[in-house]
């Protein structure tokens, strides 16, 4: 998915001056280069994945029902991270935390936080790096 | 010094990439048409199932014992492969893809700053961490040493799926267990002669003389005579060879007696080959077509025919391809049949660059051509409904049935996996 995305990038190019309309454009040799979001958001194609949000379980982390995920699976999950996790089969979105005791957290105050240090059938998949909410 | 990386069951792994529910379940895959299985899982092998098994004569108790089946979803499977060959790429400098789920890497040098075993063991780390997949790693003198690895990894595990034979002693131990049909290279007949004068297992095999082996079988067999000794003969093959053909063919969902329909199917794969040549950037001289009815019916009347047509000159223009095939089905094409399966087979490439004109194919002809055919590659390639040949039909009923496919999770924003 990401190599195809790739290659379908939409490049828009940053000047850094206005174009005098009527004129050969002057600006023509200070345009920059174009930005591509994926350059942006993905930091390595190979072990990133996109999966969607369901539920509002972390709509005060800012990501909202239907956001797509940009989950990097090559990244530590370290204490704090938003993380993707295996839990009894399924998998979940939520706020990792380490100390005192390793939780996984919801960022709204109805779901209550999963409790993961005696959990057999728990696995951290990967690392949220952004999410993309769509208006 | 080599390693080969192998996935383990690598169709039904990836179908468990987004369903962490199907762990150690019992997971098969299906061929085309949903006919039989052609990957499964350990779980669904301690149920007995086996590879080819035919799936309508298994799917009642298979699916009552708690089994999973998938049809084939090929876009998953090939962006998976794309992901762990690029991962490797990264921890070796050297690679060769030798199929969708298997790559040989070179390690030269490797030796020098790592252990070996702890190389295998990373590796398969980070293949399983980044991509999901779980893979085996067997290293070795040569390439045909290093399959050998692969094997004991897959089958002890003890290994962890990791096995370093750079040692002779562990080669000849290894050898010495594995049956010599699992060699690499060793074909069904081979296998038979072998067996004759009593070669049963590999190390049977590194241990009779190459000259009688070169004088009684052939040169290729002496050199995996010599790379099982841990000679190295066969190096790495970083460029991938030119496709000399291009065939696309498929199993009907159900059975085509008419001559209508059977064009649509061979014009809609006249149309798919024709992209695939213009990706490879070549022209075709040669359209071949081929039908036939199902040899397993042995109750029914039974018919195969194949029809070669030249082209005027080389060409990868959609529209010629599909008018010669049909031109060559027609010619093949006898009434009274149900066949099950037809194909076509593009061949006598030349570069897309270097193009002689003819009377019959002028320039004009073709630079429109080119034009024409790479918009409509560009408009298929985003990924919006296609645009196709009314040839290729519409409703298409023959084609392909997968009606137990998992989403395509990675290649279209409709079927992204769901998370809470």
């Amino acid at each position: 998915m990401i190599s195809e995305d790739q290659k379908r990038r939409v490049n828009l190019p940053l000047f850094n001056d206005k174009i005098a309309v009527g004129w050969p454009s002057p600006a023509d040799d200070y345009v920059e280069r174009s930005i591509d979001l994926n350059e942006y958001l993905v930091k390595n194609s190979a072990a990133t994945y996109f999966l969607r949000a369901a539920g509002d379980s972390m709509i005060n982390a800012g990501i909202h029902n239907d956001a797509i995920l940009i989950v990097d699976r090559s990244i530590e999950p370290t204490d704090g991270k938003i993380v993707i996790a295996s839990v009894d089969g399924s998998y979940t979105c939520k706020r990792l935390q380490l100390y005192p005791k390793p939780r996984l957290i919801a960022e709204n105050i109805k779901y209550p936080p999963i409790k993961i240090d005696k959990k057999e059938d728990f696995e951290i998949i990967g690392v949220v790096l952004a999410a993309i909410n769509q208006f | 010094m080599f390693a080969l990386v192998d996935c383990n069951s690598f169709y039904a792994s990836c179908e468990r990439v987004f369903r962490p529910d199907l762990k150690d379940k019992p997971v098969v895959v299906l061929s085309n048409n949903d006919g039989c299985v052609v990957a499964l899982s350990k779980e669904a092998k301690k149920l007995g199932i086996k590879m080819c098994d035919p799936w309508y004569q298994i799917e009642s108790s298979y699916t009552k014992k708690g089994g999973y089946a998938f049809s084939s979803n090929y876009e998953l499977y090939a962006d998976i492969s794309a992901r762990i060959m690029t991962t490797l790429e990264r921890l070796s400098p050297n690679i060769e893809i030798y199929s969708i789920d298997e790559a040989f890497l070179d390690l030269t040098g490797v030796n020098n700053c790592q252990n070996l075993l702890d190389f295998g063991m990373q590796c398969k780390e980070i293949i399983k961490q980044w991509t999901g997949m779980p893979v085996r790693v067997g290293i070795a003198p040569t390439k045909t040493l290093s399959k050998i690895a692969s094997y004991g990894a897959k089958y002890y595990p003890a290994t962890q799926g990791v096995v370093d034979l750079s040692k002779s002693e562990r080669q000849k131990k290894l050898l010495n267990l594995v049956p010599v049909q699992e060699v690499w290279g060793v074909g069904r007949k081979i296998h038979k002669r072998l067996n004759q004068i009593g070669i049963r297992t590999a190390l049977d095999l590194a241990t009779i003389d190459t000259k009688y082996v070169r004088n009684n079988f052939n040169i290729v067999l002496a050199k995996t005579v010599r790379e099982l000794r841990g000679e190295s003969c066969i190096g790495l093959e970083d460029q991938p060879s030119a496709k000399k053909q291009i065939v696309v063919s498929r199993t009907f969902s159900k059975k085509v007696d008419d001559l209508k329909t059977l064009e649509e199917a061979v014009s809609d794969y006249a149309a798919r080959a024709a992209a695939k040549l213009r990706k490879e950037n070549r022209r075709c001289l040669y359209v071949s077509v081929f039908i036939r009815t199902n040899p397993f019916r042995t109750q029914d009347r039974q018919y195969r025919n194949s029809g070669i047509t030249r082209l005027v000159a080389p060409t990868s223009d959609t529209r010629d391809i599909i008018q010669n095939a049909k031109k060559s089905l027609r010619a093949i094409y006898r009434s009274g049949f149900n066949y099950t399966k037809a194909g076509i087979l593009l061949s006598d490439f030349y570069d897309d660059q270097i193009q002689q004109y003819d009377f019959f194919y002028p320039k004009e002809r073709v630079l429109y051509s080119d034009k024409l055919m790479s918009t409509i590659d560009k408009i298929n390639k985003k990924g919006l409904p296609p645009v196709y040949f009314l040839a290729q039909g519409i409703k298409r009923k023959w084609s392909m049935k997968r009606e137990i496919q998992s989403p395509r999770y990675t290649t279209s924003w409709n079927d992204l996996p769901k998370v809470s």
